[in-house]
């Protein structure tokens, strides 16, 4: 259900601009609403751990795989909308971005990241890395929501209202996990990945 | 006996520009007198014409933007920072009564009723690019005349450099101004030669009809060489000085948004290329055009400056 409930996104934008109603410039429209929906999905993957914690509610666990891989799909799209739409395959036009656009650098950066983050996203995975190192790979998701926000932040023109949002609510569930670390370990730990 | 000359006020010297294109500038307003004589032409997609706006010879024969897309996507902080914004919210505007006060180091000023803008002088139609800092692009049949017909009726003294726009400020017509996006009310400005340039225009309507309200009614400035945000909308006050204005975008990143702000692929926003930009409309991207395709009329404008100190 959740599974169905994260492809509405990608599906309304499909059926809208099929029926040519995205806007006078559909393309940034696209790539405007697949990055909201990486972030919003990173978010919810952040939230798991504190929501299991708070309510006592190991399954959620499960979840957290599912939203991870939907926030990757999500960047995938966004970053193919960037590769194809926006620069032509121009390899060297978007090398030149990344390296002279800080917003383009952080971005990239996220999505780079994400790359062994999916990859490693299976059980066999988990299993070859071990837990602990497997843990110790995907705590790279706290680095990808910095760039992520800091990307979204930096390419606003004036109006930062929603990166700030996205700031505050990344901020928020970083602190509690820096707060419970701090506090000690949480009881009922269960297997990454499960 | 010495005669004291009167000093020749900044506003009355030509422009270099037109100066240097006289002879082309008299060859099209001839045609255009012809074309008028002749009854003028009806061009396709001029149905709706109840401002019935005469061609101009400055007017670009590139495919215009969709109406609805020069009306349903529009840069208008004064009602939200969506593109689609002020399409949706823009009917809180009231342009009507509205008028123009024209102040400042003039002999002649006065306040103009929209009404008596709209006689002031022909109504021409201008098929201008217009391109936004953000890096897209329109074609945009405006209406209007030159805004030299306004200025040189207030008559400008020598002390006269600058000419600045302020748009009306007024959260309950405008709600987008309860939120400090911007600095309220937007100030922008030209220097005089760039505001008596022929191309530079006051303008009152769009696709031949009076401006909707998302596109800056009741009158507007556009000034087509330079990024959008300087075609200042829905002004209310034009005031003649002699420091540079300090404009709205400038005042809210200085590194970012210059007081000249021409468009110039060659001269970066600190944080995105200005070198291409998405013409609305089509799929791929094009190449941006030094001033926006009118280098030659305006270039002269800016002999001699350095672009990227002044930019």
């Amino acid at each position: 259900m959740l599974f169905t409930a994260c492809l509405v996104p990608a599906a309304r934008l499909a059926w809208l601009g099929w029926r040519g109603e995205l806007g006078a410039n559909p393309i940034e429209a696209v790539t405007r609403s697949t990055g909201w929906w990486t972030l919003a999905l990173l978010a919810a993957t952040l939230t798991v751990t504190p929501l299991r914690r708070l309510l006592g509610a190991p399954w959620l666990l499960r979840l957290r795989r599912m939203l991870g891989l939907f926030a990757f799909g999500y960047a995938s799209l966004h970053f193919t909308t960037y590769l194809w739409l926006d620069q032509f395959f121009d390899l060297a036009e978007i090398a030149r971005d990344v390296v002279k656009r800080p917003f383009i650098t952080v971005g990239f950066a996220a999505f780079v990241l994400l790359l062994p983050l999916a990859a490693t996203s299976t059980n066999a995975m988990v299993r070859r890395l071990g837990a602990r190192r497997w843990q110790r790979l995907h705590r790279a998701v706290y680095l990808i929501s910095v760039l992520g926000v800091l990307h979204f932040w930096w390419l606003v023109k004036k109006d930062v209202t929603e990166p700030r949002l996205f700031a505050l609510v990344m901020g928020a569930l970083l602190a509690a996990r820096l707060w419970w670390r701090w506090r000690g370990p949480a009881p009922g730990r269960s297997v990454p990945g499960a | 006996m010495t005669h004291r000359q009167p000093a020749i006020a900044p506003s009355e010297i030509t422009p270099r520009a037109v100066f240097e294109q006289r002879r082309a500038l008299l060859r099209q307003a001839g045609l255009l007198g012809a074309g008028m004589a002749t009854g003028g032409l009806l061009l396709p997609g001029t149905a709706r014409a109840n401002l019935a706006p005469r061609p101009s010879a400055l007017s670009t024969t590139e495919a215009r933007t969709p109406h609805k897309d020069v009306t349903t996507y529009n840069n208008f902080y004064e009602f939200g920072t969506g593109k689609d914004d002020p399409a949706e919210r823009a009917g809180t505007l009231k342009p009507r009564p509205w008028t123009v006060m024209v102040e400042g180091e003039c002999a002649k000023p006065r306040r103009w009723d929209v009404d008596e803008l709209l006689k002031l002088a022909a109504l021409e139609e201008r098929v201008y690019r217009m391109r936004c800092v953000e890096g897209w692009s329109m074609v945009i049949p405006w209406v209007g005349y030159p805004l030299s017909e306004l200025i040189r009726r207030a008559e400008p003294t020598a002390k006269a450099r600058y000419v600045e726009f302020t748009t009306l400020l007024d959260p309950k017509q405008m709600p987008g101004q309860r939120a400090a996006v911007l600095e309220w009310p937007y100030v922008e400005g030209l220097r005089m030669d760039e505001a008596m340039h022929p191309l530079a225009i006051l303008c009152l309507g769009l696709y031949g009809e009076l401006l909707p309200n998302q596109n800056g009614a009741p009158v507007r400035m556009v000034v087509p060489w330079k990024y959008g945000f300087k075609s200042a909308k829905s002004i209310v006050r034009i005031r003649f000085t002699e420091a540079e204005p300090r404009t709205a975008w400038n005042k809210a990143i200085p590194g970012e948004y210059g007081f000249y702000s021409n468009v110039n692929p060659n001269v970066d926003h600190p944080r995105w290329s200005q070198r291409r930009e998405r013409r609305i409309g089509e799929f791929g991207k094009r190449d941006t055009l030094m001033f926006n395709g009118y280098a030659e009329q305006v270039a002269s404008l800016y002999a001699g400056m350095d672009l990227r100190k002044f930019f």
